[in-house]
């Protein structure tokens, strides 16, 4: 099993803390694992996005080819639909649907909405607004990974959260629980829709 | 022992070069190579075993320390991006005469598309220029266990080698297994050819006649090393070199194996008997190369015969920017996945200056004090402040290279323009500026020269920066008159302060320093949340 998937969002939102605890996740279930991220001046506010592929074979490109993406996971809307080449026709969009406007030209949400209601598979969530209401706004992200959980297939989780457990340990106990509450509530969205 | 670790393929040259036995890493910040130096310096290895880590200057100091290393016997490693290269090609041009004693291994990452970088200069091509031997790792494996061999291979060989990594190589994770004997540390001995290390003409004549042989030597390495293999294939009408990761992009595309022959190449000099054997059972090479067409260009019209060579120079892949799966699909004759076309709602996001950032007031003042005077050129430099170009600052007129704000801001005023004014950062100013300050000092230039000072190397993520602390005096030292080196806080409630000072040694002709200071506010984040913790 091959599960491609795209990690978008903007500079500083934490889309590789996401990658972390998959990552983790995947070494522990000894799965192969490539994961290109981006780093420098991009970071600075811009699109940022990361390549992550898990396979229980060997994998060769650190590059996700056009096309074949099982995933596409993006902490703002807009990003979510930079990559729809990379999409696979069968592929899942999982998205927050708070927009970060940090350019003047930002597109009407509605379009954006309108556009993301087109493909087939799309789970968008309010996933800021989910932290908040967990009291715990920096879990956005955590939320997204709970979201996408449900449709991952090739880690189960229960991974997922030893995933978590293993990346936040070192931050205590609070912010660990805090990123499962974050994580379960996104998994709780997923399934119910 | 075996150990299993997630690494970037940067993380993974830093481990094994702690595992062979490192006495010393070498480096100045620059994306895509930062991570390499960072891992090394938060390893327990090490502070148990006093390797040295500490960030230098610039790459030319670096590698100017870690050839001192190597001359004491130590193995040491000097990390840069392409472009840092430059900067230190003259001990880089030097180290392949005086050649290594401890081992010493130049990581160099490439940056083909250009993610964090001015340019696309492929580092492979310091290997020829200079004849030094070059590693292409094409997994982050392979650069782990490259790595390890590339400090026996430059202790063995007497000779520097560069490992040259891509983006895509040094900011990929991938699981990598370190095995064997963490090796011991080399103890200090000295080298058993003391000539060569003093490069007179009579010394570095008779070394250039050896290092010529000895390149020879280095490409029949190159022909049996079990880092390049030539792959038989069922399909004659192609045959495929592949050089670094361009050759998992190949693999991608076929998951049963190739059908084609492939030549897989991540050791130079390039082994032109392995291409001569492939040019034998087939009529048609397709070269896959990370960055420039430079085996491509080498192989074009030197196989008798007709047998035609593909790939930058001739359309099969693009001419610039990375490569991709895409690309290589395309190129050996695969059609595309089937896609969706991109959106047309997608608008641009550059990157920008952080909110709460110092430049962006150092900006708004510069801007406001500037607009009065319709000849003032801005000479900008490397950094994040290079941003400032953006609107809706529009500040810049220039950016080069690391260092060329203030050199360029004299000669532009000695051709006339007023008032001309250099913007740097602190630890740009540290890394290639202090010398052209002395020279607007005894050449009295009438320019000003800004320091954008935000205690930190901030484009890389917040490093140490070589001056901290001693800005004002570096420049009191090289000479620029004490009335003249001025210090503001970039904050909105001092605009009026800052604008003042910015007109008063604009008016000023001659040497004038403004030191902006104020804290990276990504590195005061951090400490803010290190003091909670």
């Amino acid at each position: 099993m091959k599960r491609d998937i795209i990690l978008s969002g903007v500079g500083g939102q934490g889309i590789l803390s996401i990658a972390t605890v998959i990552g983790s996740a995947a070494l522990e279930q000894n799965l192969f694992l490539k994961q290109a991220e981006v780093h420098g001046m991009s970071q600075r506010g811009g699109d940022v996005q990361s390549n992550l592929r898990l396979s229980t074979d060997p994998i060769y490109s650190d590059l996700i080819p056009k096309g074949a993406a099982n995933l596409i996971v993006s902490l703002e809307p807009m990003e979510a639909l930079r990559y729809i080449p990379y999409l696979a026709p069968d592929g899942w969009i999982i998205t927050n649907t708070t927009p970060l406007v940090n350019i003047p030209n930002y597109p009407e949400m509605e379009k954006i909405t309108a556009q993301l209601e087109q493909f087939p598979q799309v789970v968008a969530l309010d996933a800021d607004g989910i932290a908040k209401d967990l009291g715990s706004p920096r879990s956005a992200n955590m939320v997204l990974l709970g979201a996408m959980a449900g449709v991952l297939h090739i880690l189960e989780p229960e991974k997922l959260r030893e995933g978590i457990r293993r990346v936040f340990g070192r931050k205590g106990e609070a912010i660990v629980e805090a990123n499962l509450k974050a994580f379960d509530a996104g998994l709780q969205f997923s399934q119910k829709k | 022992m075996e150990e299993k670790n997630l690494l970037l393929g940067d993380e993974a040259v830093a481990l094994a070069a702690l595992h062979a036995g490192l006495s010393g890493v070498y480096a100045y910040p620059g994306t895509p190579s930062t991570e390499i130096t960072e891992y090394i310096q938060a390893h327990p290895l090490t502070r148990e075993r006093h390797v040295h880590a500490d960030w230098s200057t610039n790459e030319k100091t670096a590698m100017e320390e870690a050839l001192g290393m190597s001359y004491a016997g130590k193995r040491a490693l000097v990390c840069m991006k392409h472009v840092g290269m430059n900067v230190c090609a003259d001990p880089l041009m030097g180290s392949a005469t005086t050649g290594a004693n401890g081992g010493l291994v130049i990581a160099a990452c490439d940056d083909p598309s250009m993610h964090s970088s001015q340019n696309e200069q492929d580092s492979r091509f310091w290997g020829s220029f200079g004849m030094i031997p070059v590693f292409e790792p094409s997994s982050q494996q392979e650069a782990y266990e490259m790595t390890r061999k590339a400090f026996d291979y430059s202790e063995s060989r007497g000779i520097p080698v560069i490992m040259r990594l891509t983006t895509r190589m040094a900011h990929s994770r991938a699981v990598v297994r370190s095995a064997g004997p963490v090796r011991e540390q080399n103890t200090l001995h000295f080298p058993t050819k003391p000539r060569q290390w003093v490069t007179l003409p009579v010394n570095a004549r008779v070394r250039n006649r050896q290092l010529i042989q000895d390149y020879a030597a280095f490409e029949a390495d190159a022909s049996v090393s079990p880092f390049n293999t030539l792959t038989e294939g069922k399909d004659r009408s192609l045959g495929i070199i592949a050089c670094g990761i361009a050759y998992n992009y190949l693999m991608e595309q076929f998951p049963d194996g190739c059908p084609y022959p492939v030549l897989k190449i991540s050791q130079y000099p390039f082994p032109r008997e392995m291409a001569r054997q492939l040019a034998g059972i087939t009529s048609r090479i397709l070269v896959l190369e990370e960055g420039q067409p430079m085996v491509e260009e080498r192989l074009k019209g030197v196989f008798p015969g007709g047998v035609t060579i593909c790939g930058r120079l001739d359309g099969s892949l693009p001419r610039d920017g990375e490569l991709t799966p895409d690309a290589v699909r395309a190129a050996v004759g695969l059609p595309a996945l089937e896609q969706f076309p991109a959106s047309e709602v997608v608008a641009p996001r550059p990157p920008a200056l952080c909110q709460g950032c110092g430049h962006r007031d150092f900006y708004t003042a510069l801007g406001n004090v500037v607009k009065d005077y319709p000849g003032a050129r801005v000479f900008g430099d490397i950094g994040c402040y290079t941003l400032g170009w953006m609107p809706p600052f529009n500040a810049l007129h220039t950016c080069v290279e690391m260092g060329a704000s203030l050199t360029m801001a004299q000669g532009a005023a000695f051709s006339g323009v007023w008032p001309a004014v250099a913007v740097i950062g602190d630890s740009t100013f540290t890394h290639s500026g202090m010398t052209g300050l002395l020279d607007a000092v005894n050449g009295k230039a009438d320019v000003t020269l800004c320091i954008s000072d935000n205690l930190t190397t901030g484009m890389t993520g917040g490093q140490d920066s070589a001056g901290t602390g001693r800005i004002e005096a570096i420049c009191e030292g090289l000479g620029v008159e004490k009335e003249h080196i001025r210090t503001i806080v970039p904050l909105p409630k001092n605009y009026p302060d800052m604008e003042k000072v910015i007109r008063e040694e604009l008016e000023y002709h001659g040497v004038s320093v403004i030191v902006c200071r104020r804290e990276c506010i990504q590195t005061l984040r951090r400490h803010a949340s290190q003091k909670k913790a």
